[in-house]
Parts: C-alpha cells; structure tokens; sequence
C-alpha cells in the first residue's frame, strides 16, 4: 500500500485483488459460458458452470435468423466516424482552452459540464423533429453528427489536461519555424501527445459503440439499427432467449473489450501524462 | 456553447492560469495574456466546430424541450400544444409514484458511488505499486468500464434470474439460502440487485482516476513522511488525500451527476419493477416519454438538472479547498 509492504499487508492485498478479479470476471464468464450451451441446455437444471457439448448454435442463429452482421456493421461504422471526428473536433478546443486566457473561458467550459448535467430524454422529442427537418432520421450519417456532439465536451475537458501537461515552448519553437499555429498543432503537439489522444478516441468510440437511447430514437428501420438498438429489440419480447442474448451480448462487447485490451496502458498513461514530472 | 472571441485581455487576474498547478518550466503567466487580433481570431476557430456542433445538436433540443415542460405537449393528442405554466410540474409532484422514485434515486446515487469510491481508492492504493502480471490484472479488473450499462443490467438480469441464474443456484450450493430468492420481482431485493451491478460496473471509472492521480505523487513526497516517522494511515490522510484531493472532488462529483442521469443500466435490468420500486428520476422520465406525454417527461427533466446544478455547488463549496497543497 504506502510504505513498506508487511508479510500480512501483502497477503490482505493480493486475497482482496484476487477477490475482486473473481468477482469481475464472473458475470462476463457466466454470459460467455451461457452463449456457447446449446439452445436447449441454457434453461436446464442442474445448472453447468461448464457445459458438457459445447455449441455456437446461438452464434449462428444471430446471423440466420437475425441481421446481426448488419447490426454490428452499422455500429462500427457510426461509432468510428463520431468518435475520430469528435477528437479531432475536441483537440481544437481543448488545445484553446488549455493555452489561453479569456473572458469567456469560464463560461465555455461551464458550458460543457452543464450538458453532462442535462439527462438525454429531455433533448429526445426536439431532436427527433429537428432530424426529420433535416431529412436525417432512420440515417447513418445523422446518427453520427448526434454522437459527435455528445462526444465533444468532454472530450474536449480531457484533451485540455493533456495539452496543459505539454510544454509550450515546444509549439512555440515549430512556429518560430514557420509552422502555423495548426501545423504545430497536429505535426509537433500530436505525436507527442498520441497515448492521450489514442485514450480520447476509444473513451469516444466506446461511448458511441453503446449508446442506446438516441439510436433507438433515431434509427426506426431494421437495416439501419445499431447494436445496442437490437438488443433492445430482443429485451423487449416477453419471453427473452438467453442463448441467443448471451451470444449477442459476447458480440456487443468483444470489440470494445479488444480496444480496451490494446489500449488501457495508454487511457491509464494518457490520464496521468506529464502529470509525474511537471 | 459560447465560442465569443474576447475583446480585450483580461488584467489584473494573475495566479489563477488556467487554475492548474504550477508548472515548473512554463512561460511566466501573463506573457500569454498578451492580447493581439490574431489571438482572438484563433480562439474563435478553433472553438467553433465544437461550439457548432453542440449548439445544434445539444442546446438546440434541450432549449426547446425545455419550454415543453410548460406546454401541454402529448404526443398522443398535437392538436393542442397550450402553454399550461407550472402545471407538468404540479402533475409531477402529484404523483403518487413522484416520492418512491425520489427515495430510489438516493438509495441509487448513494448505494452506488460510497462503496464505488472506497473500493476504487482501496484498489488503486493496492496496484499503485508494481507487482508481476499487473498489467494484465488492470486490464482484467478495468473491463467493465468497456461494457455498456445497458447490457450489464442484461448481464446481471440472466445473473439474478430466479430460476436459471448463477446467483441464487450458488448462493444455494453454499448454503446460504434455502429457497430461490426471486430477486428482480420483489421489491426489496430488486433496489439491492441493480446496485451491486452499478458498482461492479463504476468501480473501474474511480481505479482509474485515482490510480492515475496517485502515480502523480512524487516517491520523495512518501520517502519524507517515512523519513518523519508517519505511518501508513497518516501518511493516507495527511499525504496521499491531501494531494489528490482535486481528483477526489471531481470525480465524486462527476459520477453522482453520471450516476444520476444513468437509467440505462436499470432500464436493462429491470425497465424500473416490480411496481416502481427500481425506478429512478431518470428512468420515470423515460417511461412517461414513451407514454408520449413529452411535456411532463420534460418538467421531470427540469428538475433534474436544476437539482443537479444545485448539488454541484454545494458539493463544490462544501470541499473547496481550505489549505493550499503545494506539490
């Protein structure tokens, strides 16, 4: 913990990290083990922790009897386009919010916070309306505006802490070679600060993957549906499939787990970048 | 969003920069106050797309929500969308159900973030400090936070399913209980259920931010406290707190509000049964919208956000802080 570590202090430790990790890993076990039973063995006693005849019969169903392929297409592509937008869109601001003063910064960055404050719902009827104006409901491309804005503020919050932590003599001195202010941005700042950017554009994207309520609002059409949107489809009927749920629940997070996998090391190092040495 | 080029440079205010902690090595404040044309010009273009894209996406549709909360604006009925004043709001609070969700919520807010935060700083303490295969354990332990809080609570819904789930078949191989509980059909036990799968799921987001503010503390700083004879628990309170101190106040403050406003995982879970008693603010709103009845569902909203902002500055004051830490 702080200090030296006792004989005891390290056994309580690694009994309580060990505790944790099982307590983690077992619903995302309980829910893998469940998608590979076979259709009949989900609802039989006595319940297996691990199935005698394993089976991808729930997989498969999700492809035949269901457009998951399309679901899971749609969602990669929205997710990517919203988020690589927004944290492009957010190194702008943040980069202006991180290295200048003015009189309306304050208001700016309250301005930002208060929408995490608002709850969704609120904004759900008007923006369905304003879509429609806009000739973009039941459309990809909409879809993904509404995710970019709903990425930015914060976004833009934690790129300024990356920014802050960057010196900026180092800008300074690309200008002074005659880069302009956006060319010192993206070809001296971003190489170095890519942990943190990579960071921001999985915090969006894995945002974006599971967002839920404005889909389901905004995209009526079965061809146009985003994962989290089927899934709720599926909930929705009376009697839920567990087999095939749990198969698309594996699905519906694998990607986010992969990124997640890659990229930990550098949303943990991201966060703390610069903060150890000034 | 306000992207307002400033018009003249802002005197007199020194020390506050960016209210960021000092940075040994930067500029002296003030060189950058310096004001010139250009500078304004750069502000504003680089604030632009993202002040656009909120402003039109974001603010738009909330402002004009907003005054559907004093319409009478059903979607049922849009022949007359009537300004009806306060009256959503006196439906609101006439509700029968108004007074449960409200205790959910704190029972919600509460339940989830006072054992997220300690075991999140209990979590970051132990991993703070190099051990082998802690890498992969910190990528093992902070999946969650990938997950969606709407497929958890589908997660924890097949978990806590009284026939076929694991809970109650292993809570019986241990003997602990005799029957299967019917957790998400009760009342009592359906508010305990989807807490335990809140905190599972936010204590990553606490890990995270402590464990990287920790990693920030100078060795020196821990090398002095033991040199001065400090022991662990004072060095926690007196050092380690202390310093993180800014982390700890917005991180708390920013998962109540995320808290608040997370209906997802319930409505995953349980869609706010057996009979309200899982119902939160947030996920009554969803219910009435899809009721159709968008005016109340908006004064709900209102509400939300004027007790929220309330609660931030109360937060805020009640833990700014008092005595200056100097890294």
């Amino acid at each position: 913990m702080i200090g030296k570590e006792t004989t005891a202090g390290r056994t309580t430790k690694f009994a309580f990290l060990g505790l944790w990790l099982l307590f983690t890993a077992f619903p995302l076990f309980w829910i893998a083990i469940t998608s590979v039973k076979a259709p009949g063995d989900v609802f039989a006693y006595p319940i297996a922790y691990w199935p005698e005849t394993f089976s991808l019969e729930n997989y498969r169903g999700l492809f035949d009897k269901a457009d998951f392929g399309v679901y899971l297409a749609n969602s990669l592509v929205v997710s990517t386009v919203a988020a690589a937008t927004a944290t492009v869109i957010s190194m702008l601001s943040g980069y202006v919010l991180a290295r200048f003063e003015f009189r309306s910064k304050s208001a700016v960055l309250m301005a930002a916070l208060v929408t995490q404050m608002i709850p969704a719902f609120i904004a759900l009827g008007p923006l369905y309306l304003l879509m429609t104006d806009l000739s973009l409901v039941d459309n990809r491309l909409g879809l993904a505006l509404v995710y970019i804005a709903m990425c930015i503020p914060f976004c833009t919050v934690m790129l300024r802490g990356f920014f802050a932590n960057v010196p900026e003599a180092l800008e300074e001195a690309a200008m002074i070679d005659g880069l302009t202010r956006l060319g010192a941005l993206f070809r001296v700042l971003l190489p170095v600060m890519r942990p943190g950017i990579v960071a921001a554009f999985i915090f969006n994207f894995v945002n974006c993957w599971n967002e839920l309520f404005l889909s389901v609002t905004l995209m009526n059409s079965d061809r146009n549906k985003t994962v989290p949107t089927a899934l709720n489809g599926f909930i929705s009927s009376f009697n839920i499939d567990w087999g095939s749920m749990s198969a698309a629940a594996v699905l519906t997070i694998l990607p986010t787990m992969v990124l997640f996998a890659f990229a930990s090391r550098h949303i943990v190092a991201g966060l703390t970048a610069g903060a150890v040495k000034g | 969003m306000h992207a307002t080029a400033p018009t003249e440079p802002v005197a007199g205010r020194t020390g506050r920069a960016g209210a960021t902690p000092a940075r040994p090595g930067g500029p002296p404040p003030g060189r950058r106050r310096e004001f010139t044309a250009r500078r304004g010009l750069v502000i504003t273009a680089f604030l632009a797309p993202a002040a656009v894209f909120v402003a039109i996406f974001t603010y738009y549709p909330v402002v004009a929500g907003s005054q559907m909360a004093f319409r009478n604006w059903k979607l049922t009925d849009l022949t007359d969308t009537s300004w009806v004043g306060l009256g959503n709001f006196r439906d609101v609070f006439a509700d029968p159900a108004w007074g449960t969700v409200l205790a959910n919520t704190v029972v919600w807010v509460v339940g989830s973030i006072v054992p997220q935060l300690v075991i999140g700083f209990a979590l970051a303490l132990w991993l703070r400090r190099r051990f082998r295969l802690r890498g992969l354990y910190q990528a093992l332990v902070f999946f969650p936070w990938a997950v969606s809080g709407f497929l958890i609570g589908i997660l924890f819904r097949w978990l806590f399913n009284s026939e076929f789930g694991a809970v109650n078949d292993l809570l019986q191989k241990a003997g602990l209980i005799d029957a299967p509980i019917p957790w998400l059909a009760s009342p009592g036990t359906a508010m305990v259920a989807v807490v335990i799968a809140n905190v599972w799921y936010g204590v990553t987001f606490f890990a995270i931010m402590i464990l990287a503010a920790l990693q920030s503390i100078p060795d020196e700083l821990y090398e002095a406290a033991a040199l001065d004879g400090a022991g662990k628990v004072r060095t926690l309170f007196q050092i380690v707190i202390p310093y993180i101190r800014t982390t700890l106040v917005l991180t708390v403050l920013l998962r109540v509000i995320w808290t608040f406003n997370f209906p997802d995982l319930i409505f995953g879970m349980t869609g706010g049964g057996p009979d309200d008693q899982t119902h939160i603010v947030t996920t009554w709103m969803i219910e009435i919208t899809q009721q159709g009845d968008y005016g109340r569902a908006s004064a709900i909203g209102l509400l939300v956000v004027g007790g929220l902002a309330l609660f931030a500055v109360f937060f805020l004051m009640a833990t700014r802080d008092r005595r200056e830490v100097r890294p």
